[in-house]
């Protein structure tokens, strides 16, 4: 099958990584307390995507995977985003 | 492609060779093979205790009024019997007795990629089993919400629903970790030689079905744990009184659960798709249609769970939407059951019991598929909804599909799992029982269903008696097919079967029967096609 590559990753970028996830985490605690009524909700989602994005590219090594399981995570947010998307053709319009 | 013949150096995979012997040596497995069997036999357990569950129900129902047991009895008894069935029996079902079996062999594998999970998955399906179990006996009584568990029913009811649901996440748990191995498995493990275009049918269903078990499960699982919390800390999920939402539970449930159905149906289409070019000795007509149609059902069906809703209380927009979707998702269906047929088409059929099986497969399961339309339509359905109709649809498609598959399965690859053949007619005649009975029981629930018998009652008007009378008969017939079936499968006393004995093309049908603990010494042979029949 394919040959196996070694890919090393600085632990600088795991550190930067780390600091990014600390700091979005902290903007999470501290949004709710500044009375942004609805869009608190929409920070929260946004931040936590963000988050779950870095993660899965970075530790979860998918920048350095082969397009196979690039199309496989794609295709599972394809899936989720439809998911949510035709539960709330019910919720918008009941 | 060449029959091959193995040294007899290699003994079978049921010969114990390692240090330790008999039950230890069983439970402690990791031969796929072996795995395939403990999960048959504990199927086989469960199979029997849910049909004498259903066979209770059928007797119930012979008569107006109370016979034997009442009215809570008999909740508690169809949410068991529907536990079981579903959760325990048809979910895992093909996927992990012919997935585990033949799966890895037909792709030229010596076992699937993580052959400890493969049996860790075994034990946390008997856990989850157990818990089930112990929901019947434990707390406050049977739980008496059908297997669905409908909130706020669920959440309220003074039964014992959370070991229950406790149990169905184990399972689910169960479930996933099989997905991800088989996924795994037909993604590294194929010989260099199979290409994914020459890999038999059947693998590419479990393929399909793995993407389902893995993407759709974890839906279940947590609508599940929403269920306890809502019981335990009142959160209000679900609950109006406390800001929740019911509908919200049949969304989470149905996301999970129509897609289930595809995890139960498309292994079951793949071992059809095996047995019908064997027993035609024809070439399978569409392989690539079949393999997309298998990615095709996997993928609409995700999107298709608001068919199941359409009477709650739904916005319209969504309800045109979720009927259209279903519409689509029986193309795919539809492109197979073409493919089978024409497969047959001037082929030489041979009709021995697989076969049988598998026709009796397409009958039912047709049925079954059209039936599902009339609830799809969005008119007739508010006709139909809740009534024996839906039964009898339901077990149309699971037990005259799903269970017929499995049986049909069964009966082919009998011969390879246990290297003994099973008398013929005896199985032929198992089969009249059963075809006889399947249809004597749930045709007439149709007809009764278009006239108003609701169900889950466990009384009816007066002018039902006739239809519910032949139903039950058929049940009687159907359960004495499967105790012939059952007697002719097990008992020791059949001839040695030969390496392939219905002139199988697929890779298992190289190996000696039953096949070595290592299956393939050198690699296999892989040809162009894998039905290359004329
Ligand atoms: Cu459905």
């Amino acid at each position: 099958m394919t040959t196996e590559e070694k890919h090393i990753t600085s632990y600088s970028l795991y550190a930067r990584v780390l600091i990014i996830l600390m700091v979005l985490t902290a903007i999470t605690i501290t949004a709710p307390s500044l009375n942004l009524t609805a869009f608190t909700i929409l920070i929260a989602l946004v931040i936590a995507s963000t988050k779950a994005g870095i993660v899965l590219t970075y530790f979860m090594h998918l920048k350095i995977e082969n397009t196979l399981l690039r199309i496989m995570v794609i295709m599972v947010l394809g899936i989720y985003g439809s998911v949510i998307i035709l539960t709330f053709a019910d919720y918008i319009y009941r | 492609m060449t029959e091959e013949s193995y040294p007899i150096a290699h003994p079978s995979y049921l010969v114990d060779t390692g240090k330790r012997k008999g039950i230890k040596a069983w439970l402690t497995t990791c031969d796929h093979k072996r795995i395939a069997l403990l999960y048959l036999w504990s199927i086989m357990v469960f199979f029997i205790i849910g049909a004498i569950l259903g066979e209770t129900m059928r007797t119930e129902l012979f008569r107006p009024g109370q016979q034997f047991y009442g009215p809570q009895t008999y909740n508690a008894i169809f949410t068991l019997h529907g536990l079981i069935m579903i959760f325990l029996i048809v979910i895992p079902g093909l996927t992990v007795v012919f997935g585990n079996f033949v799966m890895p062999i037909m792709i030229g594998a010596n076992d699937v990629a993580f052959p400890r999970l493969n049996l860790f998955s075994w034990y946390l399906y008997i856990l989850g089993a157990a818990v089930v179990v112990v929901s019947q006996f434990a707390g406050s009584g049977p739980p008496d919400t059908g297997w669905t568990f409908y909130a706020p029913y669920s959440t309220q009811t003074h039964t014992n629903v959370i070991a229950a649901v406790s149990g169905a996440f184990i399972l689910g748990f169960s479930s996933i970790l099989t997905g991800i191995n088989f996924i795994v498995t037909i993604h590294r493990l194929r010989t260099p030689k199979m290409t994914f275009f020459k890999m038999p049918l059947l693998p590419w269903a479990v393929y399909a079905t793995a993407w389902i078990q893995v993407l759709a499960t974890p839906i279940i699982g947590i609508t599940l744990l929403m269920i306890i919390g809502e019981r335990v800390f009142r959160i209000g999920f679900f609950d109006p009184a406390l800001g929740g939402d019911p509908i919200l539970y049949q969304h989470l449930f149905w996301i999970y659960s129509h897609p289930a159905v595809y995890i139960m149906i498309l292994p079951a289409m793949g071992v059809i798709t095996e047995i019908i070019p064997t027993f035609s000795q024809r070439r399978i007509f569409g392989y690539k249609a079949i393999a997309f149609s298998s990615l095709a059902i996997a993928g609409v069906g995700y999107f298709v769970w608001g068919h199941h809703m359409f009477t709650s209380g739904m916005s319209k927009e969504a309800i045109w939407v979720f009927s259209l979707l279903t519409f689509l998702v029986a193309v795919p269906s539809a492109i197979k059951v073409f493919n089978w047929v024409t497969t047959m088409y001037k082929g030489s059929i041979d009709l021995k019991p697989p076969m049988l099986y598998a026709m009796a497969f397409i009958f039912l399961f047709t049925i079954g598929g059209l039936t599902g339309l009339v609830q799809g339509a969005l008119a007739t359905d508010i006709q139909v909804h809740d009534t024996s109709f839906i039964v009898a649809h339901f077990h149309y498609i699971i037990f005259g599909g799903v269970g017929f598959a499995f049986l049909g399965g069964l009966h082919y690859w009998y011969p390879k799992m246990f290297g003994r053949l099973y008398n013929i007619r005896t199985a032929n005649i198992a089969w009249g029982f059963l075809f006889t009975g399947f249809n004597l029981l749930y045709f007439p629930q149709f007809v009764i269903g278009l006239e108003g018998m609701p169900r889950r009652y466990f009384d009816y008007l007066p002018q039902f008696t006739l239809s519910q009378q032949i139903s039950t008969v058929g049940g009687y017939l159907l359960g004495i097919g499967l105790i012939i079936m059952i007697v002719n499968l097990f008992r020791k006393s059949g001839e040695k079967a030969p390496d392939n004995p219905w002139g199988g093309k697929t890779l298992e049908w190289q190996l000696p029967s039953p096949p070595p603990e290592e299956n393939f010494s050198t690699p296999p042979n892989v040809s162009d096609f894998p039905y290359d029949y004329d």
